[in-house]
């Protein structure tokens, strides 16, 4: 089938239109989300790269932002989340918190990164990062979608 | 027909809820028979965490508390540990932690106020505010160097000092913040159905503030007049000019003009800051940065401050050593949001998000 150049075309087509149309999920955990909101705000409008419509459900939306400290009690209800997210589906860990467990990975009720819950494509770094960091992670993973190196 | 109750779960993840807050809500139709929060979804051991370091470092906890005024919450602390310690402060540092928490007792409203739009099913209000909100972002950026968390207070003053093109960007502001905060009350204000979905909704009475501790814009506008900064002043707050505002009908709607009313404040506040700001050290010298880590003591403190929820203070017990016994917080989110109950019984489910976000809970200091 992919020397069939009608559907390699489709394809490319199908991915160009995934990377630019990502839809990202409401979904703030701490810190991390009034930056995300900051970055969808007025200043820096992350509309402009064809991602603006924030889905209050799991189940219009492909991006999730994990935006802040996964905790041992919230851990189970982002798998839920993820799980009923429709297929193509990508998470971006924002944050130390999110990605490695942060200033808290001490603490006994902390998940030290949500990559032990979920799969993760792109991670920020920053505590919190600014919007302009969460804008270039956005950029990286449409860029990603584009060339097919996503897993999933 | 007896058993109709029907039992809902709102959040832990819902647009509404400011975070991670859970509600089991009992229904009889659309009635509200009961609503319990469960909280605990963001519970990051701050107290505990900040048990384990030196003074200094506890800092990075408490920023971390109620992170849309992160300044507020340093200041609780540094007061804190200030008092326990005998620190004196020179006079500039004090009147630079003034104008600091002011500017983001305002940031922090404006995110109330666009997120409160936001849950009354208005999207302008949040663009508004958020573009305001970036202006005051850019003068902490400019101060500080960081937008959110900043890490500013230190014991014994602040880090480093205000620079000239800091305080013009302030002046600017403070000249036209006033209409724009004009502007964005009308958006709300002047709408029939915000009035309408707010007014009398979510009521709560002098009694029920009482008896669950409710503190700071929730309590002034259930008619007790009572602000940390009046009748406490801790830094200098009993030098300048400035108004407690109150209403008495307790409900969403006055929750509403208590806040905006109180930014009206903010901007007297900083005004006169910037009037009275003297010239001088930014930081008391004895207390240089490798001192800090080696902060002994005994004995306990707490020291009240009003932070944009509420009144929130830090109870220190020093046992001698370099690192603090224990560090109790006392948080103004969660004393709040544990009047929902009460607050929610008997309205309709509709009115749910408007009284849950009149609360302004942030789930960073009540779950700490």
């Amino acid at each position: 089938m992919s020397d069939n150049i009608l559907v390699t075309s489709l394809d490319e087509a199908l991915k160009w239109g995934t990377g630019k149309s990502l839809w990202p999920f409401t979904f703030g955990l701490a810190c991390c989300a009034i930056e995300m909101m900051s970055a969808m705000g007025s200043d820096y409008d992350w509309a402009r790269f064809g991602s603006d419509i924030f889905r209050d459900s799991p189940r219009h939306s492909d991006l999730m932002i994990v935006s802040g400290t996964v905790t041992k009690k919230m851990a189970p209800r982002i798998r839920r989340l993820y799980d009923q997210m429709a297929f193509p589906k990508f998470v971006i860990s924002m944050g130390a918190c999110a990605s490695a467990g942060g200033p808290y990975v001490r603490g006994y009720s902390v998940v030290d990164g949500v990559d032990q819950v979920v799969p993760v494509d792109v991670y920020v770094y920053g505590c919190p990062p600014r919007p302009e960091a969460l804008i270039q992670a956005l950029k990286m993973l449409q860029d990603r979608i584009v060339a097919g190196k996503v897993k999933h | 027909m007896e058993d109709r109750v029907i039992e809902i779960n709102f959040g832990p993840q819902h647009p509404s809820t400011h975070g991670v807050l859970r509600i089991k809500v009992k229904l009889d139709g659309e009635i509200i028979v009961d609503a319990q929060p469960v909280i605990g979804y963001l519970h990051r051991n701050a107290e505990k965490l900040a048990e384990m370091g030196s003074y200094p470092k506890g800092m990075i906890y408490i920023d971390r508390l109620d992170y849309v005024a992160a300044l507020n919450m340093e200041l609780g602390y540094v007061l804190a540990v200030e008092n326990l310690m005998d620190v004196q402060v020179p006079e500039r540092a004090q009147w630079i932690r003034m104008l600091m928490v002011e500017l983001n007792r305002e940031a922090s409203h404006l995110i109330w106020l666009g997120t409160h739009g936001l849950d009354m099913g208005m999207l302008t209000p949040f663009f508004y505010c958020f573009r305001e909100r970036e202006r005051i972002l850019r003068i902490f950026d400019e101060i500080t160097g960081s937008r959110l968390l900043y890490n500013y207070f230190a014991i014994g003053g602040v880090y480093s000092d205000i620079t000239p093109k800091a305080i013009e960007m302030i002046k600017a502001w403070t000249d036209d913040f006033g209409s724009k905060l004009e502007e964005i009350q009308s958006i709300l204000g002047k709408s029939y159905i915000y009035v309408s979905r707010t007014k009398g909704v979510g009521v709560l009475t002098a009694e029920d503030i009482l008896s669950y501790g409710v503190t700071g814009p929730m309590q002034r506008a259930s008619g007790i007049k009572r602000d940390v900064r009046k009748n406490s002043p801790y830094l200098y707050y009993d030098r300048i000019n400035f108004d407690v505002p109150s209403r008495t009908e307790g409900d969403v709607y006055a929750r509403f003009l208590v806040r905006i009313e109180e930014m009206r404040q903010s901007i007297r506040i900083v005004k006169q800051v910037l009037d009275k700001l003297p010239q001088g050290d930014f930081y008391n010298k004895k207390y240089s940065k490798p001192m800090l880590v080696r902060l002994k003591t005994t004995g306990e403190s707490y020291v009240p401050t009003e932070s944009p929820k509420g009144e929130f203070g830090i109870h220190l017990i020093g046992d001698g050593s370099s690192i603090p016994y224990r560090v109790r917080i006392r948080s103004p989110s969660f004393a709040n949001l544990s009047s929902i109950p009460t607050m929610l019984k008997g309205y309709k489910i509709a009115d749910l998000t408007a009284a849950v976000s009149s609360i302004d809970p942030v789930f960073g200091e009540v779950d700490r």
